[in-house]
């Protein structure tokens, strides 16, 4: 996994397949990362997602409420259609932002891209 | 027929999608049926593990049996665990015993969305068959 500080922004990037297993680490590590900064926001950068089940909509649950309870955002980028899809089944997309690549999702979060 | 014997750890789920994706694709799934029918094993042998057998990790087996009948590919998932209590419930969007894993709950919502048939036999103590159903239709 990358993790990136952009101002107040985390950006994580999970690699490979997010199933149960992987999810409590990628989970973990994003906390780990996002407790010892200052960040707000976290986007969740998908795109180099190979597969993903309802594991990975937990953990992604998990970091919205972490966002939220500090006052921030998450958002969620360069979604595959496979991702999407389950996204879409899990009614998630009504109350979590996403944006086509990273560089929007720090645009939506009112950070500078040129950091 | 494929019969595949898992000891009941998380990090095992990776390999029975291994052999579901590889199963199904002898048949010529779109690149859509092969995601759905490995997104839905992986769902119904999670549950297995973390549910049926509590996550205790070692020395319990999950079955996955995998048979076609034409272009009808069946996966079962068979645990000898715990069985579910109110499978009503358990079917329910959202609907976990274990939020603090981080659960989502939607593990039969997605089984029943991306399968043709979903059929759950649970006895409290005796353990629970997934019987998941994918027909592949007409080949591409």
């Amino acid at each position: 996994m990358n993790i990136k500080i952009n101002g107040k922004i985390l950006i994580a990037a999970p690699t490979g397949e997010i199933d149960h297993h992987a999810a409590e680490r990628f989970r973990a590590q994003i906390d780990s990362a996002f407790e010892k900064s200052s960040c707000r926001h976290i986007i969740l950068d998908m795109k180099d997602v190979t597969f993903m089940d309802s594991s990975g909509i937990g953990m992604i649950i998990g970091r919205y409420k972490k966002a939220e309870s500090g006052g921030g955002k998450l958002t969620l980028s360069n979604m595959s259609e496979a991702v999407t899809k389950l996204f879409n089944i899990s009614g998630l997309a009504k109350i979590i932002s996403r944006a086509e690549n990273t560089q929007e999702a720090i645009i939506k979060l009112g950070g500078n891209i040129n950091d | 027929m494929i019969k595949l014997e898992i000891e009941a750890l998380p990090e095992n789920v990776a390999m029975a999608r291994v052999v579901a994706s590889s199963f199904i694709t002898k048949f010529d799934p779109t690149v859509e049926q092969l995601t759905e029918f490995k997104t839905a094993v992986s769902e119904a042998v999670t549950n297995a593990i973390i549910h049926g057998y509590s996550d205790k990790r070692s020395g319990e087996f999950v079955t996955l049996t995998l048979s076609a009948k034409g272009r009808e590919i069946t996966a079962k998932i068979i645990d000898n665990g715990v069985g579910i209590e109110d499978v009503e419930a358990a079917k329910e969007p959202l609907f976990t015993t274990k939020p603090e894993m981080e659960r989502s709950g939607l593990g039969f919502t997605v089984m029943e969305s991306f399968m043709s048939k979903v059929e759950i036999n649970s006895k409290k103590g005796e353990g629970t068959t997934i019987t998941l159903v994918k027909e592949l239709g007409e080949q591409q």
